[in-house]
């Protein structure tokens, strides 16, 4: 029997209000040394590494409203499940255009998919996010699928 | 001009890294990620059992890159990227990247990647396109 209810797959196509953000060439220098890189552009600030939109997601919260784990909340986006325990199951990025600071990007973060799976030590609930990075005339940027696996 | 040739199979030049506790503070930092288990060693093994701290699985992602960017020519460009983390990696560990080419399709490029840590066991693995004009 399956785990997804009619009201967890019904969660499929639920997205958030766009997050709009400016790319800052001091916050590319810190996560490029950050992260060991080694390329000048990188360390210049000149670009932004793919990996940097990570860090652009973060919400940005006050300290009375992260976890007890230092953790910040969970996305909105991730519905009641009948298995709790959330694990990171990993991106995929489609990039369509490299990122530059002072480039304004707007992100689309939407529930794409649910489906389960019948693990080694039981069922597993996948759930993939769509983050779709565009500018501001509307062209895609870097589109990610960020998968997370709930068991 | 002489272009190099393009077999697979090919390696690309691996790295090494060897994570420690200000490289994850400052990792953390710019991410914005309060998340302890990176940065609070007591909590990270009283709380959460882990032996020591925990190296983000994204950073290791961002390790993979990294191997891209540093073998990529000027004119190439990244198309697609994925990857993802297997098994957990900790300050103390010694991880290396690897890389290889995987198929060539006239401009495209298809690389393989992973992750290893000292006892040979893939802590995270990915693959790449690039486009080489």
């Amino acid at each position: 029997m399956s785990l997804l209810t009619a009201e967890i797959t019904g969660c499929i196509g639920q997205a958030l209000a766009p997050v709009r953000f400016q790319v800052n060439r001091q916050d590319i220098r810190k996560y490029a040394v950050a992260t060991g890189q080694r390329q000048a552009r990188f360390l210049a600030g000149d670009e932004a590494p793919l990996m940097f939109l990570f860090s652009v997601l973060m919400p940005v919260l006050p300290l009375d409203h992260l976890r007890e784990d230092g953790h910040c909340p969970d996305s909105p986006l991730l519905p009641e499940l009948p298995l709790k325990r959330i694990l990171a199951g990993g991106s995929r990025y489609e990039v369509h255009r490299r990122i530059y600071p002072g480039d304004v990007l707007v992100c689309h973060q939407t529930l794409v998919d649910i489906h389960e799976k019948q693990g080694a030590e039981g069922p597993l609930i996948f759930l993939v996010f769509e983050n779709r990075f565009e500018n501001e005339a509307g062209e895609p940027l870097v589109t990610e699928y960020l998968t997370r696996i709930a068991r | 001009m002489i272009m190099p040739t393009l077999d697979i199979g090919q390696a690309l030049p691996s790295r090494q890294y060897t994570p420690g506790t200000v490289q994850l503070f400052l990792y953390n930092a710019a991410i914005w990620n309060a998340h302890r288990i990176h940065y609070d060693l007591l909590y990270a093994q009283h709380q959460e059992g882990h032996p020591a701290l925990l190296v983000d699985g994204p950073l290791q992602g961002d390790w993979l890159t990294q191997l891209l960017y540093d073998w990529m020519e000027d004119s190439d460009e990244l198309l697609a990227f994925e990857y993802s983390n297997r098994r957990a990696a900790y300050v103390g560990d010694v991880l290396t990247a690897h890389g290889e080419i995987q198929a060539v399709e006239g401009e495209r490029i298809t690389l393989a990647l992973q992750i290893v840590n000292q006892q040979g066991q893939a802590t995270t693995v990915g693959r790449a396109t690039l486009r080489r004009p």
